[in-house]
């Protein structure tokens, strides 16, 4: 059984590398409510505040908010990237993220060797190794190009590439950004697919997107939330309405 | 798709107010050295990438070590007044260590933020990037240590038994290494300003260190030489291969070092290993 389950979550940014003294005037004159300074006199964003929220086998979530509502941090936070610097958060089963296609690929090595780089990252033995390496070689569909370094892909050819690798293994928790929607149109059709197949054999799913047909078609539940909130939760239908109301 | 679920069914749980930051580090490490094989094939693309087209690769630092030598050591010789069949020996186990122990600090300093696309996308344990960094220090100085039994050969300079040592020293040096990856590397991506500092005393440390110059010229002054890190190190190689075997006083300042270095490096670790992702 998987499980996400979030107590009061907070998640804040630091903010370094910037002048922080005139920044922290200019922000603080417009009286900005997500950037303040904390005990230690840090300049910091709220990115995520007090998220309280249990997501367990058979939901399938959309997470849905304007840009910077703290969709892709929440994905992060899920994935073990982002630590909380308040609450809890407790994530059982394995989780398989497509937050970033290029994450972990060397520009420099061929797409076969980018394959194995990737078992390696995950830990496979040397069977799970060759498996994985036909079986990306067979859906992403480059043919010779597999021994060309990637520097030298298409963006298309790229996202095959990647599409390919993220979606090899099935996980229990599928956390996922919007970015699998580009590539050709013989490569959408077979990319849904395996998107389906993927979907339906995790236990949760997790989607950030901006697109409410993908959340309504996806999706049972949707979390809407706002400048690092939850706004709504609840299922897909009345949340993506209030959404859509409210912006139009 | 393969069939079957990931591998590991594993449970991820975080707690801000009993952040259990010990236990944390600890698995990290455990996994990341256990993670070994990534590591070194990542070192390996890392040396390949950076001599892509060059038709000598990474003998370009043996080449440039050798011109070093050559040149310092007709230069220093005669300004020492040493002659060459004393000093060149010397020197080149110098330099060719103090090329590497320079290169291995200078590179902690960007192990971190070099790794920035892994650590902000997926969960990779963070030990895996010094890990990386010693490997492919290690594969460089591999290219220029043959330089060191050359030069004795055509010398006639000859190690007894207590050569063997060397393999400690070596030891010692690594681990340093990777302690430095870890503590640098985090410290450089927080404060970018370190870096600059580190290139500084580095460049410093090779003046004050005897490397161009032999330890018996400071006299009576040499027995504050111990106090010198860089010194322990270098001495823990040079001493096995010139020098008899090394200072047992030397070789313990060494140990201490790298044990302070240790205690330094995993507690900084520990306490920030959370927040590298938002440095980086």
């Amino acid at each position: 059984m998987a499980l996400i389950e979030a107590n009061d979550l907070r998640v804040e940014f630091p903010l370094y590398h910037l002048a922080a003294r005139s920044l922290k005037k200019r922000l603080l004159a417009r009286a900005a409510a997500r950037v303040r300074t904390d005990e230690s006199n840090r300049v910091v964003v709220s990115a995520l505040r007090e998220l309280n929220f249990r997501i367990s086998s058979g939901d399938r979530v959309a997470l849905i908010g304007r840009n910077g509502a703290g969709k892709t941090t929440l994905l992060r936070s899920l994935a073990g990237i982002y630590e909380p610097v308040g609450g809890r958060i407790r994530i059982e089963g394995a989780i398989g993220s497509l937050i970033d296609p290029a994450a972990g690929m060397d520009m420099d090595s061929t797409g076969r060797e980018n394959i194995r780089l990737r078992a390696l990252y995950r830990n496979l033995d040397e069977a799970a190794q060759a498996a994985l390496e036909e079986e990306v070689v067979a859906f992403a569909g480059l043919g010779e190009f597999m021994d060309v370094p990637i520097k030298g892909y298409s963006a298309g050819m790229l996202i095959r590439l990647a599409f390919a690798l993220a979606t090899a293994m099935q996980p229990q928790i599928l956390l996922m950004d919007e970015w699998f929607m580009a590539g050709d149109a013989s490569f959408i059709d077979k990319a849904e697919a395996r998107l389906a197949t993927l979907v339906s054999g995790a236990e949760i799913l997790v989607i950030a997107t901006h697109d409410m047909d993908i959340a309504r078609r996806w999706c049972n539940r949707a979390i809407r939330l706002d400048a690092g909130r939850i706004v709504a939760d609840g299922p897909v239908g009345p949340v993506v309405e209030s959404m859509l109301a409210q912006t139009a | 798709m393969l069939a079957g679920p990931l591998p590991a069914s594993e449970t991820y749980a975080f707690d801000a107010a009993a952040p259990r930051r010990v236990e944390v580090a600890r698995d990290d490490l455990r996994k990341g050295l256990a993670s070994w094989r990534l590591a070194w094939a990542l070192a390996r693309l890392d040396l390949r990438n950076r001599y892509r087209g060059s038709v000598i690769g990474p003998f370009w630092m043996t080449l440039s070590t050798l011109l070093m030598l050559i040149g310092l050591g007709l230069l220093y010789a005669r300004l020492l007044n040493m002659s060459l069949t004393e000093y060149l020996p010397h020197l080149t186990v110098s330099l060719v260590v103090w090329t590497i122990i320079s290169g291995m600090v200078t590179d902690s300093c960007t192990t971190m933020t070099n790794a920035e696309g892994v650590i902000r996308q997926l969960r990779v344990p963070f030990s895996v990037h010094a890990l990386r960094s010693v490997f492919r220090n290690g594969l460089t100085a591999a290219h220029s240590f043959p330089l060191i039994p050359l030069v004795f050969l055509a010398f006639g300079t000859f190690p007894g038994v207590e050569g063997l040592l060397v393999v400690f020293g070596l030891l010692i040096l690594l681990v340093n290494a990777f302690f430095a990856a870890m503590f640098l590397g985090m410290l450089c991506a927080r404060f970018r300003d370190i870096s600059p500092i580190v290139a500084n005393v580095m460049q410093l440390a090779f003046f004050l260190t005897p490397i161009l110059w032999k330890p018996e010229l400071l006299g009576e002054g040499a027995a504050w030489l111990p106090f010198n890190p860089f010194y322990t190190l270098l001495e823990t190689i040079r001493g096995p291969l010139l020098g008899g075997g090394g200072d047992p006083l030397v070789w313990l300042a060494a140990i201490i070092y790298t044990l302070l270095l240790g205690a330094v490096s995993l507690s900084f670790f520990a306490r920030f290993r959370g927040r590298l992702a938002f440095w980086v």
